[in-house]
């Protein structure tokens, strides 16, 4: 094994890498980020932004740090004068033709022409206000891509990755010498399913999303890592919100899930996270009519209701509801004949030709194979029928329910839909962007997300909802946190034994059924 | 001087010895004059034993990077497990040079034999020969030339394709050629990896100029001790080279010297010297992409590969610019940068933006707005622009600003102080 490492010096710092790694990747591992463009650990290598030139001795010039691989002794100084030189002229470079409209730029506060100026280029420029600089007009390039041209620095990361990644190569770097432009196939759009990437990619303001222009400056942005709801896949998101909204989705790597990227499908799908339409309080039936009330007789009504049932009961719940509310809402019917279904919606799949297993999913929810794990069925259909003659029905945040029952209806939900009406009792959830927990992936992998901006009016997650109703009924004690309901159920479900929520940190991890991928 | 002209006696004519023979073009001319004997022969030799000759003979590349030809072709694969392929640059687009398009014009098979013969070495199956998109004349020479060396059948399994450029500087630059070949955008590629281990299709390719493919025939014929004895100067320079000269000289053209040869007596010699009442000021001597010489320079300059370095410019192609005392350096100068400006392949930062920058710092200087602190400002771009890049063009734009302000400092001083009358640029 000690052949496959290499050892090297960087600023001072002794790394050990495996052979091949790129120095700066080798970089990172001695706490170095050397300023780079086109560089991007998702992409093919281009090496022709020049950017993170540095000094490695023994080289008769500089080296790029993303082009040149680790060699044993090598010796890498990324801060002597020469290094920092050439770095400093390419910066000067790069900004003579932008245009310096930071103050109306999205991109401003997380621009990396910004950041490198401000870490290392020139105080001011040398080139004359005489000289004009490039212009291009802003082209349309699809459904939710702008290009404004003259902010591009051509680092090329957009063409690399409709080329080499959705393998639908529409653009490409148009002219040559300074008056160069990424161009699009005249009669192409940048309509892929995954097209929406550039703009993240992009590491400057010159590919924008027309979804969130002009909706917030960077700095305003408060993030959270989410998982995304949009399909079974699963991707690692972060949610980006201000004054708690949520504003944008981006995603948030993850080398075994969706690597770098996530689908505009999934990028868009975020609007429902700030319906204003909520359930604030819960809700109680008296007298015909649902009225608002505490926590206290909302859960005392569910108990009264649970007390004396007998016979079957069923859960409906949402594919996009938590592991642990999921697990919650089948311990609350323990010794009753439960039956527990869910349904999902079904899209198109589309995945990322360049990247094995990263597709937009056809079941476009976040959590079906959580709900198989705990033994929910997939037979919706039966499990109808069934609540036609149970004694209790729990219905969790599951809107389009077609339900007739001679039993009692307790309705968990977000928002409050026509059909829910007839519930006994409603108690109002948080949403995922509301409230921590996992999802568990197509592929078996538990992940977890977390609580973005706080709930409305009393609306509690799903999980201390069911937990407080288990204890009303003395069945266990309450749970205080997300992590206290998973790792209950990690003890008492078997897919998931051994697992523990703190230790599932950012990435996640396989669950027992990770293997398993299902029908 | 075209051809045919008869020789300059200080001349020493291989690669031109039947420059201006109109029959020389056809197989069967060249087959008189012995043409393809050295293939035949060379096909009975073990690929090995015809790199060591050319190794041997101290051949090195005559593109401009001159690097030694047999190493060269011993980079490739000894075991082949991939197609092999040979690339002929007959994209001749150095400003100032145009030898290759004479071999092409008047000595076709000379450059088919020797690159059926560098296949051979190589074990290439098959050869791309990427002429540039503009020599009209030349290509449909090679293309008549290759058509009868096919019908009689000279390169046996060999496959040997005429390529076109679409006529871009830049893919006279062999990764940059080998994307173009394959039909992409001509970028210059990152190296490694080498075009030995990965060159054009990803296969392992060989890559040589026209000049450097069309002496090798000769090598083997009169040995490699009779190439290394052509030198008369440097050990590390042999054979013969042809030079290209052009610009205020009484008679432009291509003459066939030993390496070593003195640049003055090509200028003053076979070249007719300056034009009637006018004196040397400077010389571009290998393409426009070198140091510009002062006077004194050019005229104690040997013409080899290391005599030129020794003078702190490079032989370069052979392209030979001389400029009398006539010559508006600045403007000369503004007039080069343009060029890298226009060919810039937009890849590289320091190139994109640095070659425009630099072209509109000339223009302004000429036009008489310029500061004095653009002399500095030139320079000091010039150095970022210097040994960063993917390829060399950048430095190739840097190089005749930074020589030129060196050596002729008074004259963008004077546009700078408004001593001389401002240009014009258009």
């Amino acid at each position: 094994m000690a052949d496959d490492i290499v050892n090297l010096t960087i600023d001072g710092v002794a790394v050990s890498v495996p052979k091949g790694t790129l120095v700066i990747e080798a970089a990172k591992q001695a706490g170095v980020l050397v300023p780079h463009y086109c560089y991007h650990p998702g992409l093919p290598v281009a090496g022709v932004c020049r950017m993170c030139l540095v000094d490695i001795e023994k080289a008769p010039k500089l080296q790029i740090a993303c082009a040149t691989q680790v060699a044993e002794g090598m010796v890498v100084h990324t801060q002597s004068p020469q290094a920092k030189k050439g770095r400093m002229g390419v910066l000067e470079l790069l900004l003579i033709n932008h245009p310096l409209d930071c103050p109306i730029c999205d991109q401003a506060g997380e621009c990396e022409l910004q950041d490198f100026t401000f870490q290392e280029g020139r105080p001011a420029t040398r080139y004359s206000p005489d000289y004009p600089k490039r212009f291009n007009p802003v082209e349309d390039f699809g459904p939710d891509v702008l290009y404004v041209p003259n902010r591009c620095i051509l680092c090329t990361r957009c063409v690399r990755f409709m080329e080499d990644v959705a393998k639908e190569p529409v653009l490409n770097v148009s002219e040559r010498g300074d008056r160069a432009y990424i161009g699009i196939h005249p009669e192409a759009r940048l309509d892929h399913p995954w097209a929406g990437n550039v703009v993240d990619l992009c590491p400057v303001g010159s590919l924008l999303s027309k979804d969130f222009l002009h909706k917030a400056r960077a700095w305003e942005l408060d993030k959270t890592a989410s998982v995304c709801t949009g399909c079974s896949q699963g991707c690692n998101v972060t949610l980006d919100t201000r004054d708690d909204v949520v504003t944008r989705v981006r995603p948030r790597p993850n080398r075994d899930v969706n690597r770098y990227f996530i689908c505009d499908h999934g990028r868009m799908n975020y609007r429902w996270l700030n319906r204003g339409d909520r359930i604030e309080a819960p809700l109680v039936r008296r007298g015909g009519e649902l009225h608002a009330t505490d926590w206290d007789e909302a859960c005392e009504r569910v108990a009264t209701v649970l007390r004396g049932a007998g016979g079957t009961a069923v859960s409906l719940v949402s594919p996009r509801a938590s592991t642990e509310a999921l697990f919650l809402a089948r311990e609350l019917f323990a010794g009753l004949d439960w039956t527990g279904a869910f349904q999902v919606v079904m899209g198109e799949e589309a995945p990322l030709a360049g990247v094995p297993n990263l597709a937009l999913r056809a079941e476009r929810a976040p959590n079906g194979r959580g709900a198989e794990l705990l033994g929910y069925s997939r037979d919706y259909a039966a499990a109808l029928a069934a609540a036609e003659r149970a004694a209790v029905v729990l219905v969790l945040d599951e809107p389009d329910v077609a339900l007739k029952t001679a039993g009692v209806v307790i309705y968990a939900g977000t928002v409050l839909p026509e059909r829910a009406r007839d519930a006994v009792v409603v108690l109002p959830i948080a949403n995922v962007a509301e409230e921590d927990g996992t999802f568990v992936n197509r592929d078996g992998r538990v992940q977890r997300y977390f609580q973005a901006k706080p709930a409305p009016g009393m609306a509690r997650p799903a999980w201390w909802v069911l937990s407080e109703l288990i204890a009303a009924l003395g069945r266990a004690d309450r749970l205080a946190s997300a992590a206290q309901a998973f790792d209950r159920m990690a003890a008492a479900v078997e897919p998931f034994r051994g697992l523990a929520y703190a230790e599932l940190g950012f990435g996640g991890k396989p669950t027992a059924a990770g293997a398993l991928v299902p029908a | 001087m075209g051809y045919p002209h008869k020789p300059h006696p200080k001349e020493t004519v291989v690669l031109s010895k039947h420059f201006g023979e109109a029959d020389a073009r056809s197989y069967k001319g060249w087959v008189k004059r012995g043409g393809y004997e050295m293939l035949k022969q060379a096909l009975t030799m073990e690929p090995a034993k015809v790199i060591d000759v050319v190794k041997e003979s101290g051949l090195r590349g005559r593109g401009g990077a001159g690097f030694p030809t047999g190493l060269k072709w011993s980079f490739m694969p000894k075991e082949k497990k991939k197609p092999h392929y040979l690339c002929v640059n007959a994209d001749e687009s150095e400003p100032g040079t145009f030898k290759d398009r004479e071999i092409m014009r008047w000595t076709p098979h000379a450059l088919l034999e020797g690159a059926a013969i560098a296949a051979h070495a190589i074990q290439a199956e098959v050869t791309y020969i990427y002429i540039r998109g503009e020599f009209t004349e030349p290509w449909t020479i090679m293309e008549r030339a290759l058509g009868e060396a096919s019908a009689a059948g000279v390169f046996g399994g060999m496959k040997v394709h005429l390529h076109r450029g679409a006529g871009a500087y830049i893919c006279g630059e062999e990764t940059a050629l080998m994307n173009s070949i394959e039909g992409k955008r001509g970028n210059p590629r990152i190296k490694p990896p080498f075009p030995a281990a990965a060159g054009v299709f990803g296969m392992p390719t060989t890559i040589n100029n026209v000049e450097t493919l069309a002496a090798v025939p000769h090598i083997l014929k009169h040995g490699a001790a009779w190439y290394k004895g052509l030198s008369l100067a440097s050990p590390k320079s042999t054979g013969t080279k042809l030079f290209s000269i052009c610009g205020h000289v009484a008679k432009p053209g291509n003459y066939e010297v030993t390496m070593g040869f003195p640049l003055k007596d090509l200028l003053y010699d076979l070249a007719g010297g300056m034009r009637p009442g006018r004196t040397l000021k400077a010389c571009i001597p290998g393409g426009s992409s070198v140091p510009i010489l002062n006077r004194e320079e050019t005229e104690s300059c040997l013409l080899d590969y290391e005599g030129v370095v020794e003078k702190g410019s490079m032989l370069g192609s052979g392209g030979v610019i001389v400029l009398d005392d006539t010559t508006d350096m600045v403007y000369q100068i503004m007039r080069l940068a343009r060029f890298y400006a226009h060919e810039s392949c937009a890849q590289c930062t320091q190139c994109r933006e640095g070659t425009a920058w630099t072209t509109k710092i000339l223009e302004r200087i000429l036009s008489g707005q310029g500061k004095t602190a653009d002399l500095d400002l030139l320079l000091d771009l010039a150095d970022n622009m210097t040994g960063k890049t993917i390829c060399v063009l950048s430095d190739s734009c840097a190089a005749p600003v930074v020589s030129g302000i060196k050596k002729f400092r008074n004259e963008f001083e004077d546009y700078i102080a408004g001593r001389r009358k401002p240009v014009m640029v258009a």
